[in-house]
């Protein structure tokens, strides 16, 4: 006999099964969110604020409160929102579209004024909602709705490296990473470490998940995880990017007790 | 908790630019936050609010664009804290996608307008422009309060009216200002909400409400975006309901000679004061002329206006735009065999001669 692994305690079980399709990366990324709330119990200060595009259809995925605002204006709403009780521990989740496109600003900004926020990116290469067309972070060669004969990166230019930005315009307090759904237990570390450093008031916290979208790239179970592990990884190295001295002091402790 | 410092004690006589007096009236009346980006003429909010700021405990964000600056508002009100922005022109045309998801959301919110000559950047220093696109701006039914303040008095008295009008109705509340009120000096009364008995109404979180949610109280699920189309009319029926239905208790005017009139004149905002003080000394002199001012462009006084002008006097707009006052008041009066007539002049001011001139012709049947 098979059990179904538990469900985070700070899921919604009434909105289960969730409404991605299959395949598709986030319920991994929201998967590892939930426990990380659940590991830090702070599931009565977190306020989740998701993007337009397909983190929208996250709007009733937790026991936890939640705002669903406009394409590309998730991390303005959580700064206003923190700001104005910096006793929330606020997420913003966007895709990659939301994040590096249309709110690209706001990122740039909020990552500047270092922000106590936690941005959590999902970065499946293209723009699932609107049926798959080219996004900052397309792959040379890749094909999309806008791209029919593969992106041309002379046209084009090449995927943007959004981790590595933020790590460049950001000082020391900042925490930074690229993850992927294809390592959760890494990946939930660095989801962790993120709320961690915003509840330490340190600073200005963005995780990027390398995420599928078989519906868009138009693969199969094993190209999908083929794509995501052989091709995203060429363009985006996956592990921490940026992390304050403080937090790795911990994660040292913890390591050597 | 010590007792927060109020910024207007009792009553004073001030002598003030319009844009400091909207500083001063938004912290008298509350305001915890004000999320802005710079653009002339509203810039002048931003400075006195980061000076008041930090003696009375307020927050104040200077943001990346307009976007920002109306995104951070929503969020501040959805934390439970009464926020507010100030722009002009396409600082306005951006703030519309913030403004949409307050009334699509029943969020409050207060947006001052101080408006510019458009279209595009036009002018930095006056209009009256922006009427259509304060009243009716975003992708939807125009779910907003909108304020047309012609004096400084009026700047203060309606600034700290649209915190509690839009903390009270929860709809999200213009003050539609232009650049010379922004930029003028003039006198008015400073005062204390308490002192006259105005009740300031709380902001109630939205979200981080006492308990964990799911387990002592249902989560704050809030979203703007629906699946189906049905769903869709449902919700904005309703939406369109309740704002129809509190409509008639935000509706404000002003009119003067109106009965019997066989002018009468329609203006809003600085422009007014030169109707108002034209429609007064012809009255004097015995013409049969009246003005009406909407003070709320946004819900407009359909039924106020109708009864002006259902005994048969002919109306003249007069504004700093090309009409837009006027469509709003040809659409009140539609139906009605009532002649309008306007002096439209987009980006300047209208002159005592030309509308006294004016006026005298309509009278006379010319």
């Amino acid at each position: 006999m098979q059990l179904q692994p538990a469900m985070p305690r700070s899921w919604r079980p009434e909105t289960k099964p969730h409404k991605f399709c299959p395949g598709c990366g986030h319920g991994i990324v929201l998967r590892v969110l939930g426990e990380a709330i659940d590991d830090l119990g702070i599931q009565d200060r977190v306020v989740f604020g998701c993007d337009i595009g397909c983190s929208l259809l996250a709007w009733d995925f937790f026991n936890v409160d939640t705002v669903q605002t406009h394409h590309g204006r998730t991390t303005p709403v959580m700064v206003g929102m923190k700001r104005a009780n910096p006793e929330l521990i606020v997420v913003a989740y966007m895709g990659d579209g939301g994040g590096y496109a249309i709110g690209t600003q706001h990122l740039v900004n909020a990552a500047t004024r270092n922000d106590r926020i936690t941005v959590i990116l999902v970065n499946n290469t293209q723009y699932g909602m609107t049926g798959g067309q080219m996004a900052p972070t397309t792959l040379p060669g890749q094909k999309t709705e806008t791209t029919p004969y593969g992106r041309d990166p002379e046209l084009t230019g090449y995927p943007m490296q959004g981790p590595e930005m933020v790590a460049s315009i950001t000082r020391e307090g900042t925490y930074v990473a690229r993850g992927t759904v294809a390592r959760p237990r890494q990946l939930k570390e660095f989801v962790k470490r993120a709320l961690q450093n915003q509840m330490a008031g340190r600073g200005f916290s963005f995780v990027e998940a390398l995420s599928t979208c078989p519906t868009n790239w138009r693969t199969n179970a094993e190209d999908t995880w083929k794509f995501l592990e052989k091709e995203m990884t060429k363009y985006f190295r996956v592990g921490e990017v940026k992390v304050p001295q403080e937090l790795a002091r911990e994660k040292g402790e913890r390591e050597d007790g | 908790m010590p007792a927060k410092p109020k910024p207007v004690e009792g009553e004073k006589k001030v002598f003030m630019t319009g844009n400091e007096v909207v500083a001063w009236a938004a912290a008298a009346a509350g305001a915890d936050c004000m999320y802005g980006y710079p653009i002339t003429p509203q810039n002048e909010v931003m400075h006195y609010w980061t000076r008041l700021a930090p003696r009375f405990g307020r927050i104040f964000l200077q943001t990346e664009d307009e976007l920002a600056a109306g995104f951070a508002v929503l969020g501040g009100v959805l934390a439970g804290r009464k926020c507010f922005t100030a722009t002009a022109g396409p600082g306005n045309t951006l703030m519309q996608e913030p403004l949409s998801m307050a009334e699509m959301m029943r969020l409050p919110a207060v947006v001052v307008i101080q408006q510019r000559g458009g279209p595009s950047t036009g002018t930095v220093v006056y209009s009256q422009q922006e009427v259509m696109l304060t009243s009716f701006g975003g992708n939807g039914e125009g779910l907003r309060v909108v304020y047309s303040t012609s004096s400084h008095q009026d700047l203060y008295d309606y600034t700290i009216k649209a915190f509690n009008t839009a903390w009270r109705y929860r709809f999200p509340t213009f003050v539609l200002g232009d650049g010379y009120q922004g930029k003028m000096r003039e006198p008015l009364v400073m005062y204390d909400p308490e002192v006259r008995g105005i009740e300031l109404i709380p902001a109630e979180p939205f979200v981080g409400r006492p308990g964990t949610p799911g387990v002592d109280r249902p989560p704050a699920h809030l979203r703007n975006a629906y699946s189906i189309e049905e769903e869709l009319y449902d919700v904005v029926t309703e939406l369109v309901r309740q704002y129809e239905q509190v409509a008639p208790e935000i509706v404000e005017y002003e009119a003067f000679g109106v009965d019997g009139a066989v002018v009468v004149a329609v203006a809003h905002g600085v422009v007014f004061r030169a109707v108002k003080g034209v429609v007064r000394e012809l009255r004097q002199q015995g013409a049969p002329v009246g003005y009406f001012r909407p003070i709320t462009l946004r819900p407009f006084p359909v039924d106020e206006l109708r009864r002006v002008a259902a005994s048969g006097a002919r109306v003249l707009v007069v504004e700093s735009a090309y009409g837009q006052l006027a469509r709003l008041v040809k659409e009140a009066l539609s139906g009605l065999a009532t002649e309008v007539q306007g002096i439209f002049k987009p980006g300047v001011l209208v002159g005592q001669e030309e509308i006294a001139t004016r006026i005298k012709t309509l009278v006379q049947g010319g």
